[in-house]
């Protein structure tokens, strides 16, 4: 599944790197606790958040998460946007609630990571 | 490349929205450097958590790394309330961040021990009412 997909799927606007909407995507992690994403997220893995603030773009930085799904329709402020734009990556508000974005992605064949042991 | 790379940052608990430049720009470093990129990964993460710690416990600090052709290392020294029980703070879960924390996202107790997992030797010296310094490793 690519970024053009789940923007697509979820009946998203893209916010940033709209030329950049071709890259793959192989998990993703649903979480508004970024304790949790830094913790748990897999590579490859695309973040969707109800949590709209500048550590949630630190996070993907660090985590090379490849694109982030605001979802209940967050809009990031300026200074987000500015960032997510420097570190390249796509970030996609769409108007589907937490539960519902999850489920449509599943539904179209993107998975989880697997359990650590 | 330099046998050794020395950089240094202060860590600023005015603005919780800054936390996380320190880390950014070493990232940054390493990828100019030619690092591989599962080592700048887990430098990355290792040395983000700590630098929240940093900015929700101990009112800030500074973060040295030294990069040398064996391993990079991370020492993140703050003067804040030093950490009474260790072995409780690096269970995971274990939590002692304020509420408004948590409504930025942290404070899940997963700090500490990410920290640990994502470096091959973590050291922590602290002392209460003087300060912590917490010294990771990870090896190239």
């Amino acid at each position: 599944m690519t970024v053009e997909d789940i923007v697509r799927i979820l009946d998203g606007t893209p916010l940033t790197c709209k030329d950049n909407l071709g890259i793959e995507v192989r998990t993703a992690c649903g979480s508004d606790m970024m304790s949790d994403v830094l913790a748990f997220a897999k590579t490859q893995c695309v973040l969707l958040t109800g949590l709209c603030n500048p550590q949630v773009i630190r996070t993907a930085e660090m985590m090379d998460i490849v694109c982030i799904i605001f979802v209940r329709g967050k809009q990031p402020d300026e200074s987000m946007l500015e960032l997510a734009e420097e570190n390249g990556i796509p970030l996609i508000s769409t108007p589907h609630r937490m539960f519902s974005a999850c489920g449509l992605l599943y539904e179209n064949g993107l998975r989880g990571g697997k359990m650590d042991a | 490349m330099p046998d050794v790379m020395e950089l240094v940052y202060e860590v600023s608990n005015e603005d919780f929205t800054r936390a996380g430049e320190a880390s950014s720009d070493v990232k940054r470093k390493l990828k100019k450097l030619g690092i591989p990129s599962d080592v700048i990964r887990r430098v990355s993460i290792a040395l983000y958590e700590g630098e929240i710690n940093m900015v929700i416990h101990a009112y800030g600090g500074k973060v040295t790394v030294t990069i040398s052709e064996e391993a990079i290392t991370m020492v993140l020294a703050d003067k804040g309330p030093g950490i009474p029980d260790i072995d409780k703070a690096m269970e995971a879960g274990y939590s002692t961040a304020p509420d408004n924390v948590r409504n930025l996202g942290f404070g899940a107790g997963m700090g500490l021990p990410n920290m640990k997992k994502n470096s091959d030797e973590m050291n922590i010296e602290t002392q209460i009412g003087v300060g912590t310094t917490v010294t990771m490793t990870v090896k190239l």
